[in-house]
């Protein structure tokens, strides 16, 4: 593989609240390689989205990065100034957000909010940055976009205006793109046009993108790797393949029995017991020790450290599930 | 939207017609003009001759029709202390009232905006809490006492400002206004602050809340991962959106000015058509004050239908449905 | 008795607030003064037998020929005006609390009418009150005590008849909610008398936006009264409010005399300054959107 895009080493980020201070992401550690794809699978609270605004730099008070490097082609984009960092964002990264209807501003048109984004980035005449919008809306699929640009978010649907959003983010060619959650407010037959999309595009372009989501099987049909969120944490990373072949971290598993598609048909669902712990209150040893059925003694007590496997995957488990179980 | 303004302008005609009613008849309980306006040394045939001219010697019912016969005509009655048509009386001294509206609401606009998107921001900040503890002063503020200290401070104390009156006017298409020399200027400042002062405090409240609600949607923090300078994000993505708020009640506000210049004008021996009703409710000069009435009501329901439409222009959500909803 | 009832977390969220409570015991201090005038004023500034024309236009501070010490100064005629504020907070508070509860009284048994009934009823009071609460306020008293005449009878009038309509949209508004609750149902199942289910069940729990409007209407009736006053429409001057006592000072200020507007004016602030912080931190502790 060549030199990552994208490098995260031990992320934290913390909220400060009344209560004391909450550790939404806990030492994350992550890569994206270019033209890669890499899904965040993790259930909401997880920190799966935290994860993504810290590496974008848009965690606003009371919270912060508290510890960590997050580098882009080996910048560390900590070390930045905010107008520096607002120069590379929409540029060099891109972010696509979950819902296309509270994304675009409501009281301004496509065409501005499109041309505005090109020339924070581009030395461009208006004309000039037009052309580039229509380009890109052509390029995501978007019917007569001349005439699209000219009209209001709230006069297209779902699916068109996510488009949009998706062409903004393609717009200026990034090494990066961070899509939260893009179709899970779509319907399923718009969903899986926007990703096969989306890969084409990407592989194309050897563009590096970040995909977070709850849904195991989006990902299982776009993303090379995956990693799983746990609780602020990434308890498993591996090939898409491998991870979902023969998943080590009980989590895992527990996610993947509770795909209804998972299980031969006549035979019962597996759900994960209990609830996703609050983040006020997480018990002292592996977060997931209160849910998990393998869970002993030493988890209850500790917290286990990432172990790197040979074949490029790592885990948090004292107790891994074993091969071909 | 033909059918909502012609319902709205029938709506206005009835309000228009129960007030003219109301007043007409509430006025005749008060006392009897012809004690004020007859000069007691005039002889008997000459204060008959008066009675006569105005018609005060009918029964209520017949001066109530003729009131309404010169309503359908446009003639809202003749001054019985000027003279003159009432309606020509007023229309000559509405150019002041409007001018120190309009220059109030502006200073308003200017300064309270501003200052209500700052508090908005950042809630939290020393300079935040103080325009909020200024706001809560200058709403409880009685208007009049606050023209008291004004011209307290900057015309007897300082000597800056001439206390009271017009000034030089300039006719600008055959209309006085003051704006345009030093003297008429220095005039119109202490009364347009005046009327300011209680308008900007409820802008900057309405400016605050609308941009403490607007910063935490989607669509600026969507803005931000563009790369937008924060000028751009707050002066046009946030601006745009709380302005429709603002502009509403602002709008419907602009009625309560002209209604509030009353006060204001009465400190100020400004000579507008405020000043006037509360002379001519000393005189018990009937006509005009119905004539007022009137001319308020037709300014009222026009300030409303023009809010309505400058509402349809901010929000395009609004311009497609062709009405509010 | 459980430990977290409603009134306790308001009062808790209440005391939360440094500054409400400040404004509240200011409140308090105010109202306290103004219903013991007699007994707090130093002078009594309507007996002629203790006023001393002598003592006329003094400054704040300066001692009197009968050894009476001026702290705000007196005015024209000799009184002393600290008495004469106190004697005018206490009109000014008076009208304004005697016109809001019974505007507040019309209000709802209207509200509740409306909402009631509905049919053309509620249209009748609905399309009343939308008229009303399009015009300012202080133009239509103005204009009704243009045709009523001065007096603090007239005035009280004048303020339940521009403030009804506030209450009798929110008390409808709240009441259409509550008559839809199952409770209400159930009541009517046990076919208890259409009176008793309004005010002894809908009543108490459209009770909470009436209070937050009341408070806030309060500091409205003490303006609008103050500036009816200033232009002479008001209260007459055997009964002078803080806003007949400003008015009346008016035409000193450009003398130099400003005391005789200007303290009766702080009195007037500061008791809308605090009235205004406590409505608004009432306003939101019961707002759901503001609650954390």
């Amino acid at each position: 593989m060549n030199a990552p895009v994208l490098s995260v080493r031990d992320l934290v980020t913390q909220f400060d609240t009344r209560a004391g201070a909450i550790t939404a992401v806990d030492g994350v550690s992550l890569e994206v390689g270019p033209g890669e794809v890499l899904g965040i699978v993790g259930e909401s609270g997880s920190g799966k989205t935290i994860t993504g605004f810290s590496i974008m730099g848009l965690i606003d008070k009371p919270g912060g990065i508290a510890g960590g490097e997050v580098l882009l082609k080996g910048q560390d984009l900590r070390k930045l100034s905010e107008p520096a960092m607002a120069r590379l964002r929409g540029d060099r990264i891109a972010m696509i957000f979950q819902d296309p209807m509270m994304t675009l501003n409501p009281v301004l048109r496509i065409d501005t909010q499109m041309i505005e984004t090109i020339r924070a980035h581009r030395d461009v005449s208006r004309s000039r940055a037009r052309d580039m919008a229509a380009e890109a809306l052509a390029l995501v699929g978007i019917p007569s976009p001349v005439e699209r640009l000219r009209t209001y978010p709230h006069e297209m649907s779902g699916g068109m205006r996510q488009r949009v959003v998706i062409a903004i983010a393609l717009m200026l060619e990034p090494d990066l793109i961070i899509a939260d959650e893009p179709t899970t407010a779509l319907d399923v037959t718009i969903q899986s046009q926007i990703l096969s999309e989306m890969q084409k595009l990407m592989a194309q372009r050897n563009t590096a993108l970040i995909w977070i989501t709850h849904d195991l099987t989006v990902v299982a049909g776009l993303a090379h790797r995956v990693a799983v969120m746990y609780a602020g944490r990434i308890v498993e990373t591996g090939p898409v393949d491998a991870l979902l072949d023969h998943p080590k971290h009980p989590y895992t598993r527990g996610l993947i029995s509770s795909i209804p598609s998972s299980v031969p048909r006549g035979e019962r669902l597996v759900p994960i017991k209990g609830m996703t712990p609050s983040l006020m209150n997480l018990p002292e040893g592996c977060a997931f020790a209160p849910r998990c059925p393998r869970a002993s003694e030493t988890c209850r007590k500790a917290r286990p450290d990432r172990q790197d496997l040979a074949t490029g995957r790592s885990l948090r488990c004292f107790h891994p599930l074993e091969e071909a179980s | 939207m033909l059918a909502y303004l012609i319902r709205r302008l029938g709506q206005a005609f009835l309000v228009m017609a129960v007030m003219a009613t109301i007043v007409f008849f509430g006025l005749f309980a008060v006392g009897n003009p012809v004690d004020l306006l007859i000069n007691p040394e005039a002889d008997l045939a000459e204060q008959e001759e008066t009675i006569r001219r105005l018609g005060l010697d009918k029964p209520v019912h017949v001066q109530f029709g003729y009131f309404l016969a010169g309503l359908a005509q446009g003639d809202l009655g003749t001054s019985f202390v000027h003279n003159r048509p009432a309606l020509e009386l007023i229309l000559s001294r509405l150019p002041a009232t409007l001018e120190l509206a309009f220059l109030g609401i502006l200073i308003a606009v200017v300064l309270g905006i501003p200052l209500g998107m700052i508090a908005g921001l950042k809630p939290e900040a020393p300079y935040s809490k103080v325009i909020m503890a200024g706001s809560v002063v200058g709403f409880s503020t009685p208007n009049f006492w606050q023209g008291l200290m004004l011209i307290m401070l900057f015309a007897v104390f300082l000597g800056w400002l001439p206390a009271g009156g017009r000034g030089d006017t300039v006719d600008v298409l055959g209309i006085p206004v003051s704006f345009l020399t030093w003297d008429g200027l220095s005039h119109l400042i202490l009364p347009a602050l005046n009327v300011a002062i209680y308008k900007m405090s409820l802008v900057i409240r309405l400016t605050r809340a609308g941009t403490a609600e607007v910063a935490l949607q989607d669509y600026v923090k969507y803005a931000r991962a563009r790369g937008l300078s924060p000028v751009r994000v707050v002066g046009v993505h946030i601006l745009k959106n709380i302005l429709i708020p603002v502009v509403t009640v602002l709008g419907l506000e602009t009625g309560n000015v002209i209604a509030f210049a009353v006060v204001t004008e009465t400190v100020f021996s400004w000579p507008g058509i405020g000043k006037l009703l509360i002379d001519s409710i000393g005189l018990l000069d009937r006509p005009v004050v119905v004539a007022y009435l009137m001319l308020t009501v037709f300014l009222f329901v026009m300030i409303n239908l023009v809010v309505d439409i400058g509402y349809s222009l901010l929000d395009p959500r609004v311009r497609v449905k062709g009405g509010r909803s | 008795m459980t430990a977290d009832t409603p009134l306790r977390r308001f009062v808790a969220d209440f005391l939360a607030s440094p500054l409400a409570v400040i404004a509240g015991l200011g409140l308090l201090a105010i109202a306290l003064t103004a219903l013991f005038a007699g007994i707090i004023a130093p002078q009594n500034p309507y007996d002629l037998a203790q006023i001393d024309i002598l003592d006329g236009s003094l400054t704040p501070g300066t001692e009197g020929f009968g050894g009476f010490t001026y702290w705000l100064g007196s005015d024209e005629q000799g009184r002393d005006m600290l008495s004469a504020m106190i004697y005018g907070l206490r009109i000014s508070l008076m009208v304004s609390f005697i016109a809001v509860t019974s505007a507040v009284a019309v209000g709802m048994v209207l509200g509740l009418m409306a909402a009631a009934r509905g049919g053309w009823v509620e249209t009748l009071i609905m399309r009343i009150v939308d008229i009303q609460l399009s015009f300012p306020a202080l133009l239509v008293a103005l204009l009704l005590l243009a045709s009523l005449g001065k007096g603090v009878d007239k005035v009280i009038i004048a303020l339940i008849l521009v403030q009804w309509a506030y209450f009798a949209r929110t008390v409808r508004a709240a009441a259409l909610v509550e008559i839809r609750k199952d409770y209400v149902t159930a009541a009517r199942a046990a076919a208890l008398p259409q009176w008793r289910i309004l005010f002894g069940h809908v009543l108490p729990n459209v009770m909470p936006p009436v209070l937050v409007i009341a408070t806030v209407q309060i500091a409205n009736a003490i303006a609008i009264e103050a500036s009816l006053s200033f232009l002479g429409v008001g209260v007459p001057i055997t009964e002078p409010s803080l806003g007949l006592l400003i008015a009346n000072g008016f035409d000193y200020l450009l003398s130099g005399r400003y005391w005789i507007s200007f303290y009766p004016g702080v009195a007037l602030l500061v008791t809308l300054v605090c009235i205004n912080v406590v409505g608004d931190h009432v306003r939101d502790i019961l707002n759901p959107r503001m609650q954390r």
